[in-house]
C-alpha cells in the first residue's frame, strides 16, 4: 500500500492497457508517483494488461489469468483507476479532456499507450464472416471458434507473426497454408537463402507456402466457406483466413487532435517520449521515434521507463533500441541480429554458411575491416545467436577469423562464455538487465536463478535471454563457489538421475544396498542444529518418504522385481504396498485394468457383483476404468481373488506407473475414424502396463483428428492420420494443463511403438522424482528438438539401450495381484489387525444417491 | 526402579502378537487387548531398540492408518510418515515433527523370543 494520492494532484490519464502502458504503470509505481498523481487507466479490451508476446500460449493451454501482468488489486492497492472494457474516442486538447463513450475526464498530463492494430489489406470480401486477425485474446477466442467446425486455414502474410498464427491454425488441427505477397517468407529478417530455406521446413511441416500471391478477392467458396481469387487467376479454398499482414500504430486519437504524426503514421516523440504537445507523450507501438517504430517489447518498456522518468521531473532519454530478434517459430530457429541484410552500412562485408541437408544457415555481416560484427542472420539453429548476440551488442572485436562463428561446432566454433562477457553487457533487453547488475544481486546475497530473476525482473519480459541469464548466474554462482543443492533428500547427496546411474551401472538391487554404498551419514546437510540422535552410532539410516519411494521406483524401472517382495515392501508408499488406493478413512478403491478402455459384458457383470458383494461404491473414471471405493485392508485379497478368476489385472491406479490408455471407438464403427484406435490402445496398454516411472503416465489413441479421446492433454497421445499414426508427447490435463507437443508424424505401428519405448526410457532416465512428462520437457535443456535429436535421430547413441531395458521390462511383467494371492507369507500383509479378525469399528458408511460413502 | 513407577502395578507387560506378525522396516497394526486403542507396531530390525509402539490413529486424517506410512529417519531420529497427509511423528516420544503441539500416544515394546510385548 502506498501513501494516499493529494486531492489536488495533477491528473495524470494514460490510454491504453497493454503491455507498454502496464509497464509504464509499473514504473511509476516504482518511483512513487502515485503519491504526484490521480492516475486513471483506460484500456479498450475486457482483460487487465496480459502477456501478448505469449498470447499463442493461449492455444497451447495458458488461460487469460495466467497470461495477465497484474490484477485490478494490485492496481487498486496503489490508488489508480482502472478502466477496462472503456474506450477513449477522442482527445480534447482546447479543454485538456479526454472523452469516452459517455463521460468527459479531464487531464494535467497524458500518455498515449495505444499500441498497434493489424493490417487487413483492402482486399474486397476482407469483411466476411471468419476472416479474422490475430493480436487480442478476443481475436484468438474468435479464431478458436471459427476453427471448431473448419478443416482448412490460411494465414495471410509470411512474417513474424503471420508464421505464428500458422502454427496456431495447425495445433487446431487446420490443414493450414500461408500466403505472402513477398517473394520469402519473412522479408524483413531474412534474405533469398535464408527465406528459400524458412520455407522449404515449414513445408516439411504440412504448412502450404505460397508467396508471390497478391489476392485479388476473397468469395464464398465451392467446397469450403471462402475461396480466394489471386492476381493470376489461381484460387484457393479455406474455411477460415487469418490477416496478418503487418501492424499500422493505433495514432487516430493524436490525428484527430492534430498532434504531430509521421509520413507512414505514428505519433512522433522526442527523446523524453514527449509529443508535438509537451502535455502529452507517448510510448509503446504508437509513438514513431527517430523515424521508427518499434514492434517489439523491449524497446516499448524502455520508453515507458523514460516516459516515468519525465512524468516525475527525473532524467532519462530513449536512444532507440535494437530491433535484433530470435525466435523459434513453427519450431524453426530464426534469428536476426543487427544490420542482418548488410544493407545499412557501406562497406559491409558477408560470411555465409548454407547446410542443405541439415537445413542450417548462418549469416555474418562484418564491417568492411573485418573486426566489428554489423548484424548476422540464422535459420534452422539459433545455438550461436547468444554469441553473436554479444559480439554485436557490446562491440566485441571478432576473432582472427570471423568465419569459425557460424561453421559447424565440430570445427571448433568459440562460444562466448559467460566470463567472457564484459559487465556492461546486457543480458536482458526488456528489462535492461546487465551482466553486471547480475553480478551485484549475487553479490549482495542472491543464491539462484529464481533470485536473481525476482531482484532484477531479467527473463521476465519477452523471455528470448532466458538461456543467457542461466549459464551466466550458474557461471557467476560457481566461481562465488556456491555450490547448487540439488540433492534428492538428507539422505543421499545425489539427484534422482544420478541415482538412476548409479543402480544401473553398479547394479545395486536394493534400497539397503544403495543407502549402504551412497548414503550420507547422519546429520548431513540442513544445518543440523540439534545434534543426531542415534539409536545405535553404527546403525545404517533408514531412509525417509522421499527416497525411499524414489528408488523402489527406480529399481522397478531397472530390474522389475515384484514391488511386494521382502526387500521392496517398506519402500513403496502405501498405495502400492497395499496395491490399491488409500482414502481419507484409511479404506481402499480397486481399479482392475481395462484396456484401451474396453470390455466385455461378462467382465463388466463381475465388476459389479463383486462391487455389490462388498458394499463398494463405484464410478466411472476418467481413464475409462471403473473404480471401486470403500474396501478395507483385509477385503482387498477376497476382492482381488475374485477378479483374477474373471480374468482382470491389477490397474496400477495405485502407482508412479502406466495408468491407461484411453481411447474413441475409432474406425471400426465411427465413420469419421482412419485407423482401429481400440486396436492401437489395446495394444499399448498391454506393451507398458506395469511400467513404473518418476510420475503417472497417462496415454490416450484417437482415431481421426476429431480427437475424442483427448490424446493431446496425455503423456503420450497418438492420433490416426490416414498414412498412420501422429505422435504426440509431453501433454498434461490436472492443475496444470499443457498441450501435448507433435512429435513425430504418419508412424506405422512399429515406429510409433519403438518412439514410444525410447522416449518413455528416456523420461525415466533422466526425470526427477515426481516429476510429470509435461514438467520434465519444460525443463529439458534443448527443448523439444533436444528431445526430437535424442529420440528420433538417436544423438546421443542411446537407442538401443533404451529399447533394450523397455523391453526387459515387458518381459519381466507379471501381475502385482495375481503374484501377491499366490504367496502366503505376502498375504499376512493384508490383515487390518496382526492380532485380531474385527474390522476397523470407526470406519462407518452411510448410504447417498444409492450408494455407500464414507459418513 | 523408583518406589512411583513401582506403585503403578496395574502396569503390566502383556503379549501382543507374535514377532512373525511384524514386517521389517515398515508397520502393521494391532489391538490393545481389552481396550479400544490400536497400536502401529513398528519393525527396525538390527537397530536400539529394534521396535515402537505408538497410537494407529492419525490426529490428522482421523483415520486409523499410521501403522500403514513410511518409516524412515530425520537427522539418524527414526520417524514415521502419515500416508495420508505426510507428516511425520518421531517414534521415540511420538511427536509431530511439523507441528510439535500434537503428539501420538507410545508404548514401551520388547520382542521377547518370538513374543512381541507391550507395557499397558
Ligand atoms: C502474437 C504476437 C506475438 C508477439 N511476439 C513478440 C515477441 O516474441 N517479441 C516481442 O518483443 N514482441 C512480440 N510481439 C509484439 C508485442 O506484443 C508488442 O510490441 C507489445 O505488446 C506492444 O505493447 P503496446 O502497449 O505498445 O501495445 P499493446 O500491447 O497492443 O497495447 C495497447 C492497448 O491499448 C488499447 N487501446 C488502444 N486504443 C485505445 C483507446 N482508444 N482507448 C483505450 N484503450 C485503447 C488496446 O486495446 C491495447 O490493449 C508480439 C505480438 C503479437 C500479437
Ligand atoms: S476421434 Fe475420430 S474416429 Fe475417434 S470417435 Fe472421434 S471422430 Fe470418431
Ligand atoms: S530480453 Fe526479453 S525477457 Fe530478457
Amino acid at each position: 500500500m502506498s501513501m494516499p494520492t493529494s486531492p489536488n494532484a495533477p491528473r495524470l490519464i494514460i490510454i491504453g492497457n497493454g503491455m507498454v502502458g502496464h509497464h509504464l504503470v509499473e514504473q511509476l509505481i516504482a518511483c512513487g508517483a502515485p503519491r504526484d498523481y490521480a492516475i486513471t487507466v483506460f484500456g479498450e479490451e475486457r482483460h487487465i494488461a496480459y502477456d501478448r508476446v505469449h498470447l499463442s500460449e493461449y492455444f497451447s493451454g495458458r488461460d487469460a489469468d495466467s497470461l495477465a501482468l497484474a490484477s485490478a488489486d494490485d492496481y487498486a492497492a496503489h490508488g489508480i483507476d482502472l478502466r477496462l472494457h472503456d474506450t477513449v474516442t477522442a482527445i480534447d486538447r482546447n479543454a485538456n479532456e479526454v472523452v469516452t463513450e459517455c463521460d468527459r475526464h479531464p487531464y494535467d498530463r497524458l500518455v498515449l499507450a495505444t499500441g498497434s492494430y493489424p493490417f487487413v489489406p483492402p482486399i474486397p470480401g476482407n469483411d466476411r464472416e471468419k476472416c479474422l486477425v490475430y493480436r487480442t485474446l478476443d481475436d484468438l477466442d474468435a479464431i478458436r471458434e471459427a476453427a471448431e467446425d473448419a478443416t482448412t486455414g490460411v494465414v495471410v502474410g509470411g512474417g513474424l507473426l503471420g508464421l505464428e498464427a500458422a502454427n496456431a491454425l495447425r495445433g487446431l488441427n487446420l490443414d493450414t497454408a500461408v500466403v505472402e505477397f513477398a517473394p520469402r517468407l519473412m522479408p524483413m529478417q531474412v534474405d533469398a537463402e535464408g527465406g528459400a530455406l524458412l520455407r522449404e521446413k515449414i513445408e516439411a511441416l504440412g504448412v502450404q507456402v505460397l508467396t508471390d500471391r497478391a489476392t485479388q478477392h476473397i468469395e464464398a467458396g465451392e467446397t469450403s466457406f471462402h475461396r480466394m481469387v489471386f492476381q493470376d487467376d489461381k484460387m484457393l479454398e479455406t474455411d477460415l483466413i487469418v490477416f496478418s499482414a503487418g501492424i499500422r500504430p493505433r495514432d487516430q486519437l493524436a490525428r484527430d487532435c492534430a498532434l504531430e504524426i509521421g509520413e507512414r503514421g505514428g505519433v512522433v516523440i522526442d527523446d523524453r517520449c514527449l509529443t508535438s504537445d509537451p502535455a502529452i507523450l507517448a510510448v509503446g507501438e504508437v509513438a514513431l521515434w527517430n523515424q521508427s517504430i518499434f514492434g517489439l517489447v523491449a524497446p516499448g518498456y524502455q520508453m515507458a521507463k523514460v516516459a516515468a522518468a519525465t512524468l516525475t521531473e527525473g532524467n532519462a532519454t530513449f536512444t532507440g533500441a535494437d530491433m535484433s530478434t530470435k525466435l523459434k517459430l513453427l519450431g524453426v530457429d530464426v534469428g536476426a541480429i543487427g544490420d542482418a541484410h548488410g544493407d545499412r552500412t557501406p562497406g559491409a562485408r558477408t560470411f555465409r554458411y548454407l547446410d542443405e541437408i541439415k537445413q542450417e544457415y548462418r549469416k555474418l555481416v562484418v564491417s568492411s575491416d573485418g573486426k566489428k560484427l554489423l548484424g548476422a542472420m540464422l535459420v534452422g539453429d539459433n545455438a550461436t545467436y547468444d554469441t553473436l548476440m554479444q559480439y554485436y551488442a557490446n562491440g566485441l572485436a571478432l576473432p582472427e577469423d570471423p568465419a569459425s562463428l557460424i561453421l559447424p561446432s565440430s570445427e571448433g566454433a568459440p562460444t562466448l562464455g559467460p566470463d567472457a562477457l564484459p559487465d556492461t553487457a546486457t543480458l536482458c533487453s526488456c528489462h535492461n538487465v546487465t551482466k553486471g547488475d547480475v553480478c551485484a544481486t549475487l553479490d549482495a546475497g542472491a543464491l539462484d536463478l529464481a533470485s536473481v530473476k525476482s531482484e532484477t525482473r531479467a527473463s521476465t519480459g519477452c523471455g528470448g535471454c532466458a538461456a543467457l541469464l542461466k549459464s551466466v548466474v550458474d557461471h557467476e554462482l560457481a566461481a562465488r563457489g556456491v555450490e547448487v543443492d540439488q540433492s534428492i533428500c538428507e539422505h543421499f547427496a545425489h539427484t534422482r538421475q544420478e541415482l538412476y546411474s548409479l543402480v544401473r551401472v553398479e547394479g545395486i538391487k536394493t534400497f539397503s544396498e544403495l543407502i549402504e554404498k551412497h548414503g550420507t551419514t547422519a546429520g548431513h546437510g540442513l544445518g543440523s542444529s540439534s545434534a543426531p540422535k542415534l539409536g545405535s552410532s553404527s546403525a545404517p539410516r533408514l531412509g525417509c518418504d522421499i527416497c525411499k519411494p524414489a528408488v523402489a521406483s527406480i529399481l522397478a524401472a531397472c530390474f522389475n522385481e515384484p514391488i511386494t517382495d521382502a526387500a521392496h515392501v517398506p519402500l513403496q508408499d502405501t498405495n502400492d504396498t497395499f496395491m490399491a488406493n488409500m482414502q481419507k478413512n484409511g479404506t481402499y478403491s480397486v481399479v482392475p485394468r481395462i484396456p484401451g478402455g474396453e470390455i466385455t459384458p461378462e467382465k463388466l457383470i463381475v465388476l459389479g457383483e463383486v462391487g455389490k458383494k462388498y458394499g463398494l461404491y463405484t464410478k466411472i473414471t476418467g481413464g475409462q476404468r471403473v473404480d471401486l471405493f470403500g474396501a478395507q485392508l483385509h477385503q482387498l485379497p477376497d476382492i482381488w481373488g475374485e477378479l483374477i478368476v474373471a480374468g482382470f489385472e491389477t490397474g496400477h491406479a495405485y502407482g508412479k506407473a502406466t495408468r491407461t490408455v484411453k481411447s474413441c471407438v475409432g474406425s471400426t464403427w465411427c465413420r469419421y475414424g482412419v485407423q482401429d484406435s481400440v486396436g492401437m490402445a489395446i495394444r499399448l496398454e498391454e506393451r507398458y502396463k506395469g511400467l513404473r516411472s518418476p510420475h503417472k503416465l497417462k496415454f490416450a489413441v484417437s482415431g481421426c483428428t476429431r480427437e475424442c479421446a483427448e490424446a493431446q492433454s496425455k503423456d503420450v497421445g497418438v492420433i490416426a492420420t490416414e498414412h498412420g499414426w501422429n505422435l504426440y508427447v509431453c501433454g498434461n490435463g490436472g492443475m496444470r494443463p499443457r498441450h501435448a507437443e507433435l512429435f513425430a508424424t504418419d508412424l506405422d505401428d512399429a515406429q510409433l511403438i519403438r518412439i514410444i519405448d525410447r522416449f518413455l526410457m528416456f523420461y525415466i532416465r533422466t526425470a526427477d522424482r515426481l516429476q510429470r512428462t509435461s514438467v520434465w520437457r519444460e525443463n529439458l535443456e534443448g527443448g523439444l528438438d533436444y528431445l526430437k535429436d535424442v529420440v528420433l535421430d538417436d544423438s546421443l547413441g542411446l537407442a538401443d539401450e533404451l529399447e533394450a531395458q523397455m523391453q526387459h521390462v515387458i518381459d519381466t511383467y507379471e501381475c502385482e495381484w495375481a503374484n501377491t494371492l499366490s504367496n502366503p507369507e505376502k498375504l499376512k500383509r493384508f490383515r487390518t489387525f496382526v492380532n485380531d479378525s474385527r474390522p476397523d469399528p470407526d470406519i462407518i458408511a452411510t448410504e447417498e444417491r444409492g450408494q455407500l460413502r464414507p459418513a | 526402579m523408583n518406589t512411583a513407577t513401582a506403585l503403578k502395578s496395574e502396569v503390566t507387560w502383556q503379549t501382543l502378537c507374535s514377532k512373525a506378525d511384524l514386517v521389517a522396516h515398515s508397520g502393521v497394526a494391532a489391538w490393545l487387548d481389552g481396550t479400544d486403542t490400536q497400536v502401529a507396531l513398528l519393525y527396525l530390525p538390527g537397530r536400539t531398540p529394534e521396535a515402537y509402539a505408538v497410537d494407529n490413529h492419525d490426529p490428522f486424517s482421523n483415520a486409523n492408518v499410521i501403522a500403514r506410512g513410511i518409516v524412515g529417519d530425520i537427522k539418524g531420529e527414526p520417524v514415521i510418515a502419515s500416508p495420508l497427509y505426510k507428516q511425520h511423528f518421531r517414534l521415540s516420544d511420538g511427536v509431530c515433527v511439523e507441528d510439535e503441539s500434537v503428539r501420538l500416544h507410545t508404548w514401551e515394546i520388547k520382542i521377547d523370543g518370538d513374543d512381541v510385548m507391550i507395557r499397558a
